[in-house]
């Protein structure tokens, strides 16, 4: 009863884009052979009801993360560029419209 | 030490009620507390199809087959989802299924009981997937991001199982005094075991108290039991249904449901094997598992092929 060569396929990751206009959003993913079957697996998983009318599928190996050790560095910089917000500015009294 | 300040930012985010996601890092048992417990949860799932697969020819109705295809089409899918959300924690999809078939991963006790009748059917949506409703609704606060997110998207699912199982038990309560005894009779057996979904009392449940603690569980085994039995009790009313338990009595003053006394060796008994379809279940796992292979292999041969001729081409 060995299954130690057994294959269960490579990992893939399922995005759906839910209605027209707006981003694809991961939902989870999916184990297939090829291009084919992972967007057929991802139908048949994903939309059973009317979630999506797009799909993408992307091999879960290909998808580059950031690590979270890594977040100060990545992501503290903008903290202090309070001004890349417009609630930074003050407005002369009495303007509308801006 | 580097692992104790790594600790207490952990447990700093779940005392935050922050979510945890599978880059970050965490104790070794909080991982481990996970494989456990949403191996179990997937492998549930997926045995579960098989004693409603049983009644897919046997339908009283094409609308009933219908009803019945989604359904198991469904627990298919939430197999899927929690075994993708397990694998975000490390371990591979050959592994637990692996660990299925050694026994060391469990399923479900519910599901080694035999399906008799189609009010078994009914009964098992109505019954078995409100104890997992239950059960689910509280998991979708859990601390582990791929878990809370595939529970949340299981309980959307999930609602269209419990009601249509309680149609069935409705309609068989209200037709012939055959077809309503058979649906008590249904009630009758499955509702302990049922019960027993919920796991051991809090006192007696080795698991408990570091999955409250880390919020991987956020409500012990005896409050979710109560609040399925609290629920049930006046559904079962309605149709005309008692459930088969003489010391259930409402308790005023606790605003709940006293209930009689859950056999444990029972539940420990089919735990450990010795249920009435342990055996049959495991031997359909195993032969659709090893009669797939070559279409695996198949498969794979083929996505090689494309690839090669995608070079060359």
């Amino acid at each position: 009863m060995s299954n130690v060569k057994d294959s269960q396929w490579p990992l893939w990751e399922v995005f759906v884009q839910a209605s027209p206009g707006i981003p694809h959003k991961h939902v989870g993913s999916v184990h297939a052979p090829d291009k084919q079957m992972a967007m057929q697996n991802a139908r048949d998983l994903y939309t059973r009801r009317s979630e999506g009318i797009s799909i993408w599928v992307v091999p879960a190996e290909a998808i580059v993360a950031s690590n979270p050790d890594d977040s100060d560095m990545l992501f503290e910089p903008s903290n202090d560029k309070v001004y890349r917000h417009p609630t930074f500015y003050v407005m002369p009294e009495g303007s509308k419209n801006i | 030490m580097e692992n104790e300040k790594q600790l207490e930012q952990f447990e700093a985010k779940i005392n935050a009620d922050s979510k945890i996601e599978p880059k970050d890092w965490m104790p070794e048992d909080y991982r481990k507390h996970l494989i456990r417990q949403i191996s179990q949860h997937a492998h549930s799932e997926i045995i579960g199809m098989q004693p409603e697969g049983n009644w897919i020819t046997r339908s009283p109705s094409l609308r009933a087959k219908l009803i019945l295809l989604a359904k198991i089409q469904d627990e298919a899918g939430h197999g899927l989802y929690l075994y993708s959300s397990c694998e975000t924690l490390g371990i591979s999809r050959e592994e637990l299924i692996e660990q299925l078939h050694t026994g060391k991963a469990k399923y479900s006790t519910i599901f080694n009981y035999p399906v008799l009748t189609w009010a078994d059917v009914g009964a098992i949506g109505w019954l078995v997937d409100g104890a997992a409703i239950v059960n689910q609704i509280s998991l979708q606060r859990t601390s582990y991001g791929p878990y809370s997110r595939a529970m949340v998207r299981i309980c959307k699912e999930e609602s269209f199982h419990q009601r249509q199982g309680y149609e069935i038990m409705g309609k068989l309560a209200k037709g012939t005094a055959e077809q309503k005894e058979m649906a008590q009779d249904a009630i009758n057996r499955l509702w302990w075991p049922t019960l027993m979904m919920f796991g051991p009392h809090d006192a007696d449940s080795a698991h408990t108290g570091k999955a409250m603690k880390w919020k991987i569980k956020r409500e012990t085994n005896d409050e979710l039991r109560q609040r399925f039995i609290d629920k049930t009790v006046q559904q079962a009313e309605i149709i005309g249904l008692t459930v088969p338990d003489p010391e259930l009595k409402w308790n005023a003053e606790k605003n709940k449901y006293d209930h009689g006394k859950i056999d444990w060796e029972e539940f420990k008994r089919v735990v450990n094997g010795d249920g009435p379809c342990n055996k049959k279940r495991m031997d359909n796992h195993l032969k659709a598992h090893n009669e797939g292979a070559w279409v695996r292999e198949a498969a794979t041969a083929y996505a090689a092929k494309q690839v090669k001729e995608e070079v060359v081409g």
